[in-house]
């Protein structure tokens, strides 16, 4: 198919327009946003649209009442001029015979002459002066071309008899027409009917109208954009304290607590700043009481751990002496033995969880990041946990997907929320399968824990992560945990940018899912692995605790 | 093996904890001798001339860290660290400061021992064998490490680690690996050890640290000796 010049053209011309329109909307989008960023050019621009429609209007009054004024005067002079006038031609037509053409035109020429060398207060003129009386009209002008230019409605109301003006455009010696002001009057005498017209040029005064306009106009965009001007300054000086001012408290938001404000002079802004400055100071020294705070627990809890454990230290060793040689005590010695082993066991577990948990508590921890292969890691958790979940009859499948998924965390902590979930699994899910599950996509990491255990009911979900909570009081310490541990790995998860969640239902089981980022700073916004293991069908008492413990 | 003489100069401000862990090193067929004072420490590894130090990092009025530093200086005696936390700056400063391994408060006697064998078991070959990573020889039998024929020296687990590396050039290994290989470790241990042995050996062999050419990292998965 060929296409026509002219469809070219018009297809052409189609995309100009649709170019032109879309970068109007472009330009006119910057220009909206500009507009709405910034007060300075919003104030500049209404005191500028006030001033100007104000300056529109007392120009045209103004402008108006001049030329009225001048006009009238011009007026004025114009009918007084005339009326001399026709008194003098009166008197020169008096005897002129009425019908006789030479005389006629002789009286005529010479009265014109005689009238156009007399001046007047109303400047310059011309004169044209006609006798009706023979069968054409003979006329008198003061130079060739006057008498059809004057206007025939004016002649009309003369030739009736009356005096009359008319403003009309009129030529003159020169060649060029010009508004000029008419004054007609009839002569009257009994030896014929004369009529007389006066034209004054008006060129002065339109040039001298002109002039005024223009300096109007000119003096009132000067006022206006004197006035936006204006307005535009004094907004400034309000709004470069109020940027000032946002500039800083973005500065103060972002850490650098020991900005402030200048105080200038006793105004209103100055107050604003010395508010601000206040306001600063005391947020400064309520950060930096909670960062002393926050450093004396640190001491605290470091001291604590120093001294509580070197005495530990030496029971435990003296403890597994004891406890290495209970074969040759008496029974009842070689029991408490035993007792003192696994209690010191369970003792230091707790010690090491709420140090750990203090550490969390007082803002201490500290994330070091680097990328790790979570299927090794996970696959070694399992390994470890082989024994405790042999001597429980708990069958632990691993599913591991194809690829790698390698996300950039704390190994040890990580581990740990494994090793925490499986164990608790073991301890909590009876003698069923435990399913862990490690899944990855572009973003996140997700690896589950499935027990098919007794379950926990919605209660139950909702207090899993509490601290020191038990599921079954009944089977409470059998599991050797310390009651801490489900708390601290969520604040690992925490410290990851991660989530610890927990799906639950009486009889069917329990999940956990803890999702990762891959990479650190970025935020989760999904998980690869559901929550709720898909086997199971949906059910109205679902619950889920979240990271932020929210019921669904 | 451990000598039935091998001396321990154990650095520990704290009587009881001292005396036990004199008790259990008995046991093992060690020597130990202690020094409770942390400004004392440096004199007394001169008078001890121990087979390994197990220090103390927690001494009160007295820096362990810089304590380590100091016995460094003059010796490639292996270092035990005893710490009450694991996780903090601290033990990497120990580490960098020419700690070899540590152990953290409360540990059983079993561990501790553990690590001591682990410390003295090095490397010990008859035979003569010799490795090559770039310009840098090792003398496996002699213990000894050249870089264009200047000798280096290295503590006795530097060059464990050195020879790990170099005895099968191009293989990666990853941090997990060269903890049981070189620390003698049965389960997971801190990475952390390997990362900072990692610098320190560096800082002896390569020419510039910063870029190495020597002991290369492999990005999340560890570290192999260079192109021999």
């Amino acid at each position: 198919m060929t296409t026509s010049p002219r469809t070219a053209r018009r297809t052409r011309f189609r995309s100009v327009v649709r170019e032109l329109r879309l970068r109007s909307r472009i330009g006119a989008r910057a220009a909206w946003r500009h507009w709405r960023r910034s007060l300075q050019l919003r104030v500049a621009i209404i005191t500028m649209a006030v001033a100007g429609a104000v300056v529109i209007v007392i120009s045209l009054i103004l402008f108006d009442q001049i030329r009225t004024q001048q006009l009238a005067a011009k007026n004025d002079a114009a009918v007084s001029q005339a009326q001399v006038g026709v008194e003098y031609a009166r008197n020169q037509v008096v005897a002129v015979p009425s019908g006789d053409p030479g005389s006629i035109r002789e009286t005529l020429k010479r009265t014109v002459d005689e009238l156009r060398t007399r001046g007047g207060s109303a400047g310059q003129f011309a004169i044209v002066m006609i006798n009706r009386d023979t069968t054409t009209p003979l006329a008198q002008p003061s130079f060739a071309g006057l008498t059809p230019a004057l206007p025939a409605r004016l002649v009309a109301v003369v030739a009736d008899g009356n005096q009359a003006r008319q403003y009309a455009v009129m030529p003159t010696e020169g060649g060029t027409d010009v508004p000029s002001l008419v004054v007609g009057a009839p002569v009257p005498s009994q030896s014929g009917t004369y009529e007389l017209y006066y034209v004054f040029p008006l060129d002065r005064e339109q040039r001298s109208l002109e002039d005024i306009r223009s300096t109007v106009v000119t003096s009132g965009l000067a006022l206006v954009v004197l006035v936006a001007g204006v307005g535009a300054l004094v907004t400034q000086l309000v709004v470069h304290p109020v940027r000032l001012a946002a500039k800083t408290a973005e500065q103060l938001a972002s850490g650098q607590l020991e900005r402030r404000l200048p105080i200038r002079g006793d105004d209103d802004l100055a107050r604003l700043a010395g508010s601000f400055n206040r306001m600063a100071a005391s947020l400064q020294r309520q950060i930096t009481q909670l960062e002393d705070l926050s450093r004396l627990q640190q001491r605290f809890t470091s001291d604590v751990s120093h001294e509580l454990r070197t005495p530990l230290t030496t029971v435990r060793m003296a403890a597994d002496i004891l406890h290495s040689a209970r074969a040759d005590f008496p029974p009842d010695v070689a029991r408490s033995a035993e007792l003192l082993q696994t209690e010191l066991g369970r003792f230091e577990g707790l010690l090491t969880d709420l140090l750990e948990i203090s550490r969390y508590d007082a803002g201490a921890a500290s994330l070091v990041a680097e990328p790790t292969d979570l299927g090794p890691l996970v696959a070694d958790v399992l390994t470890m946990a082989k024994p405790v979940a042999q001597q429980r009859e708990a069958n632990l499948v691993l599913k591991l997907p194809n690829e790698a998924v390698i996300a950039e965390i704390d190994p040890r902590r990580i581990e740990r929320i494994v090793r925490n979930l499986v164990l608790n699994a073991i301890n909590h899910g009876g003698d069923g399968l435990i399913e862990v599950t490690l899944a990855g996509n572009k973003s996140a990491a997700a690896i589950t824990v499935r027990d098919h255990g007794p379950g926990m009911n919605h209660d139950e979900v909702l207090r899993v992560f509490d601290r020191f909570w038990r599921a079954d009081p009944a089977r409470s310490r059998h599991g050797g945990g310390t009651g801490l541990g489900l708390s601290i790995s969520r604040e690992d998860a925490r410290l990851h940018g991660g989530w610890l969640q927990v799906w639950g239902r009486q009889g069917e089981g329990a999940q956990f899912r803890l999702t990762l980022p891959l990479r650190q700073g970025v935020e989760l916004e999904g998980s690869p692995l559901p929550l709720e293991p898909q086997t199971e069908t949906a059910d109205p008492y679902e619950i889920v605790a979240g990271p932020t413990g929210t019921t669904r | 093996m451990i000598g039935a003489r091998s001396r321990v100069l154990v650095v520990d401000d704290d009587p009881s904890l001292a005396e036990m862990l004199g008790i259990v090193l008995r046991a093992e067929g060690l020597d130990p001798a202690f020094v409770a004072d942390g400004a004392r420490a440096v004199s007394a590894f001169r008078e001890v001339r121990p087979d390994l130090v197990l220090l103390d990092l927690m001494l009160p009025g007295a820096d362990g860290i810089q304590i380590c530093r100091e016995i460094r200086q003059e010796s490639l005696v292996p270092i035990i660290m005893l710490t009450a936390k694991a996780d903090t700056v601290d033990v990497v400063r120990g580490l960098e400061a020419g700690a070899d391994d540590y152990v953290v408060k409360p540990f059983k006697p079993i561990e501790l021992v553990a690590r001591i064998r682990a410390q003295m078991r090095r490397t010990d070959t008859d035979h003569p064998e010799n490795l090559a990573i770039g310009e840098v020889t090792i003398d496996v039998a002699g213990h000894q490490v050249r870089r264009g024929g200047t000798p280096i020296l290295l503590t006795p687990l530097e060059f464990d680690l050195l020879v790990a590396l170099a005895r099968k050039p191009r293989q990666v290994f990853t941090r997990e690996h060269l903890l049981q290989q070189v620390w003698k470790y049965r389960h997971a241990g801190d990475t952390r050890l390997v990362n900072v042995h990692v610098q320190r050996l560096r800082s002896k062999i390569e020419i510039d640290p910063e870029n190495p050419e020597v002991v290369l990292t492999v990005r999340g998965v560890g570290y192999k000796a260079g192109p021999p």
